[in-house]
């Protein structure tokens, strides 16, 4: 049962603001916000209070309009940014005993390095596009403490392999790859280091429908063969039916709604939700 | 008219001021110190940041010596001993072991230097990771964060390439076991004479406006993976067509009408001392030998 076991990933209280603040936004008990942000001083709360646990092998879904807060909460997991406060504890990081956020700088990227993949939406954030594929794979590699040219060469063969890339092309770089292929070169350089938790932020935007299904069926096979937790990002409600086990809806900044995917799917509690829902079935 | 010049052109504020940034670099191994770089009359990438830390070093005693690519006779290695000697009056030579300070582009000097010395090296590009991460903000970062996957991902990336390791120049090292450092555009063969070197070694950024240094004795070791060591470059069964050293890096010298390929020592002082000392043991006459 899922109430006894330990989550991989714990999330308390993340906030995350752009901007000082100011006494009308300050207030806890009432914050005079218009949307996420305060009229009075500009300030942005990205991310509100946001909590939730992430179990091993599933896959968690979040969803939910654009400016919502999806891609800063995960910048703020993979620590490409600070969060304002908040803690989060990693089963397969001291024993999960630690707060991640708090940890220092070094210990940050050892985390990343050793704990965490991450896929971004554009694949330039997530590759160097002029260098060759299987390098890019590498990198990920040597940051987790390779020193084997001829274990990463294959390492990252079998990669590329489980991700359908043909071999033959390892040494050309992603910049001569379509957006699927790029993406798929993403999923093979984060899932390099064996992480037991990988980020998916949008990795499905933008590319054709067909190419779309394809990747969304790789991002399955992982899961299924692989058995690593996933946090998958997407505005998209499709995207998120057909991967996650369990949703998070947010609104700005907020989460607004969490459970069994199928159950927010069915039966919507927020109206937000219900909107959202509906305007899939259409 | 008479121009008088402040001593080794500087005023002393400002000598002051770059030997902080060195001594700072001196008690960071491998650390890149920034530093005010100054306009000087040469220019920039000409060897300004070297030649500040020699303005900035020299006194009435020292004797200097001044190399560019191996040679002492430059258009290069000229400009600047003239721009020093102006300025300083101090005595000039080609000798290695005479000089108290070296300042050098592109070479450590074959003969082995001692402590009373100091090697300055001229610097183009003094970050090492610049190839893989353009932004300033985020090298500096990943050094900090003793983050090096990107100098060695070069690494990598020539051996899928040229199946080996072909950094033809200023090949990375790891100093004192925490900062990764170009060490300049020295060939490889010149990478292990940084490694406990009994003379301390100062490296100038002039564009760039970074100082850094590596300490005498200090550990300065080369990247390279565990299946493809580190290796320099190869002059087995190669001697110089001049004075006949062996186990000293070498220029190619490719006859235009035979085509065939004959060497000689890119280090021109150290031949001409070898070939003097061969020529005083056998009474002989340099110049029948060239
Ligand atoms: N660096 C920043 N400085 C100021 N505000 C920011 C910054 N980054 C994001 N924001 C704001 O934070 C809020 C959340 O943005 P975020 O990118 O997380 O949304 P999102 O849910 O990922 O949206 P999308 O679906 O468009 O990707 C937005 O109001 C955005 O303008
Ligand atoms: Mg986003
Ligand atoms: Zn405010």
């Amino acid at each position: 049962m899922k109430g006894f076991e330990k989550p991989v990933l714990e999330i308390k209280n993340l906030n995350k603001q752009f901007g000082k603040g100011c006494s009308d936004c300050c207030d806890i008990n009432e914050k005079k916000l218009e949307k996420n942000y305060c009229p009075e001083c500009g300030t942005v709360y990205a991310c509100q209070d946001i909590s939730f646990e992430l179990y091993g092998g599933e896959i968690l879904g979040v969803v939910g309009e654009s400016g919502s807060g999806k891609s800063t909460m995960m910048k703020c997991l993979y620590f490409d940014q600070e969060v304002t406060k908040g803690e989060g504890y990693l089963s397969s990081y001291k024993d999960g005993l630690m707060n991640i956020f708090n940890e220092s700088s070094q210990q940050k990227r050892y985390i990343r390095n050793h704990v965490l993949g991450k896929v971004y939406q554009n694949p330039m954030l997530g590759l160097k596009m002029n260098f060759s594929s299987i390098g890019n794979i590498a990198q990920k590699l040597i940051a987790a403490g390779y020193r084997s040219v001829r274990d990463m060469e294959s390492r990252g063969i079998d990669l590329l392999n489980h991700v359908n890339i043909p071999v033959f092309r390892m040494k050309e770089p992603p910049k001569n790859f379509s957006g699927g292929m790029q993406q798929r070169v993403q999923i093979a350089k984060a899932l390099s280091n064996n992480p037991p938790v990988l980020l998916l932020d949008e990795v499905t935007t933008g590319l054709d429908l067909s190419v779309q299904a394809n990747v969304l069926d790789l991002i399955k096979k992982i899961q299924r063969e692989l058995g690593i937790s996933m946090i998958v990002v997407s505005h998209d409600l499709a995207v998120i039916r057909m991967l996650a086990n369990r949703t998070i809806v947010m609104l700005d900044g907020r989460i607004i709604e969490k459970g069994l995917t199928d159950q927010i799917l069915e039966d919507p509690q927020h109206p937000y939700t219900q909107q959202l829902v509906h305007s899939l079935l259409v | 008219m008479k121009i008088s010049y402040n001593f080794a052109f500087f005023d002393e504020g400002s000598k002051r001021e770059i030997r902080r940034a060195a001594l700072k670099a001196v008690a960071i191994p491998g650390y890149q110190v920034p530093f005010a770089s100054r306009e000087m009359p040469i220019a920039r990438g000409w060897g300004t940041g070297g030649l500040q830390l020699t303005l900035s070093l020299i006194g009435k005693d020292d004797v200097i010596k001044v190399i560019d690519q191996g040679s002492d006779e430059s258009v290069n290695a000229v400009n600047i001993k003239k721009l020093i000697k102006k300025t300083t009056g101090v005595e000039q030579t080609e000798k290695t072991s005479k000089a108290s300070i070296i300042q050098s582009r592109h070479r450590i000097p074959e003969v082995p230097l001692n402590e009373e010395q100091i090697l300055v090296l001229q610097v183009p590009i003094p970050e090492p990771l610049r190839l893989v991460e353009p932004s300033e903000y985020k090298t500096k970062r990943l050094h900090a964060e003793n983050d090096y996957s990107g100098a060695w991902l070069m690494l990598f990336e020539q051996i899928m390439k040229y199946g080996s390791m072909s950094t033809g120049a200023d090949h990375p090292v790891l100093v004192y076991g925490r900062y990764v450092m170009a060490p300049s555009p020295i060939p490889r063969f010149d990478n292990p004479k940084l490694t406990c070197s009994k003379a301390l070694i100062l490296l100038g950024a002039g564009r760039e406006k970074k100082i850094y240094a590596v300490p005498p004795y200090t550990e300065v070791v080369s990247l390279a993976f565990d299946d493809y060591p580190f290796r320099v470059e190869s002059f087995e069964n190669k001697k110089c067509r001049i004075c006949g050293a062996t186990e000293v890096f070498m220029d190619e010298i490719i006859d235009e009408k035979t085509g065939m390929a004959s060497y000689q020592c890119n280090d021109t002082s150290y031949c001409l001392k070898k070939l003097n000392n061969s020529a005083d043991n056998q009474g002989g006459d340099i110049s029948e030998r060239i």
